[in-house]
């Protein structure tokens, strides 16, 4: 499923989707960088409750095809252009880490 | 064998914000040279788990990124510290990293794992109080 898809059908906020018709297709759930660089496999959905620049960068070299994050958390202004400009889908969910991801079950 | 195209960043130390630049940086360039999105991921990781390792554990340093037909090869060399017991450094969670450092999401010991993990070969050159050395190979071909 696209990730503009994704966001719609599980009513997650936009903060910002560079690259909306991206394919995504599994989901990691992790805040240390360092594990999700480890273990999210490229093209997944990536759900964290980090919102610093690092989680941009890691988003964009670890390839996953977007970031959900979690709890209500939320970007500053200057982040979500940051992650505009490296192509970085962002959505935004206000639930939980785990009930954010029961929402992808069967779709990702 | 022809000349490597050759990339060299200076990694700034005190700049959290600004850490990883180098390595987006290069993925940017593998993809212009064509490279599949598999090796570059491995690059681009492994690169910049050692760019915010020069930045959090050694205050920055270089890095010189070098293509050849067959292999991309990363040389990351600081003057920091350097790495007293470098078995125990590459285990899995073992880590000095500080708690402001970790309250960035670092400091789970899994860098230098991940960057063994994702190239073919790397090696580390460390002495105490001199600085560390880290270069990594990734086969292209
Ligand atoms: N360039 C370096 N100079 C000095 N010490 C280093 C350097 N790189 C790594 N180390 C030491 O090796 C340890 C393990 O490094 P590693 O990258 O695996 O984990 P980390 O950086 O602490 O956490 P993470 O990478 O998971 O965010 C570090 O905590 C640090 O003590
Ligand atoms: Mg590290």
């Amino acid at each position: 499923m696209k990730v503009v898809e994704l966001a719609s059908l599980c009513g997650f906020e936009v903060l910002c989707m560079p690259d909306g018709d991206r394919q995504v297709s599994g989901a990691y759930i992790g805040d240390l960088l360092s594990w999700v660089m480890g273990r999210a496999r490229a093209d997944s959905a990536w759900i964290t409750i980090m919102s610093n620049v690092n989680v941009i960068a890691v988003a964009s070299l670890a390839d996953v095809a977007c970031v959900i994050l979690a709890e209500g958390v939320t970007l500053d202004d200057e982040l979500i252009k940051t992650a505009t400009a490296k192509g970085v889908n962002i959505l935004k969910s206000e639930l939980p880490a785990y009930e954010t991801a029961t929402e992808l079950v069967g779709k990702v | 064998m022809s000349e490597p195209l050759v990339f060299h960043f200076d990694i700034n130390g005190d700049d959290f914000s600004t850490a990883g630049q180098a390595s987006v940086q290069i993925k940017n360039n593998l993809r212009q040279l064509g490279l599949s999105p598999e090796i570059i991921r491995r690059v681009s990781i492994a690169m910049y788990e050692g760019e915010i390792n020069m930045v959090i554990h050694a205050n920055g340093g270089t890095a010189d990124v070098k293509v050849y037909e067959d292999c991309v090869e990363i040389i990351l060399a600081d003057n920091g510290p350097g790495i007293k017991d470098i078995d125990m450094a590459m285990k899995e969670g073992y880590s000095t990293a500080s708690d402001s450092t970790r309250s960035l999401g670092f400091g789970a010991g899994m860098g230098l794992p991940n960057m063994k993990r994702y190239t073919d070969d790397m090696k580390i050159d460390s002495t105490v109080g001199v600085g560390t050395t880290v270069t990594m190979k990734i086969n292209i071909a």
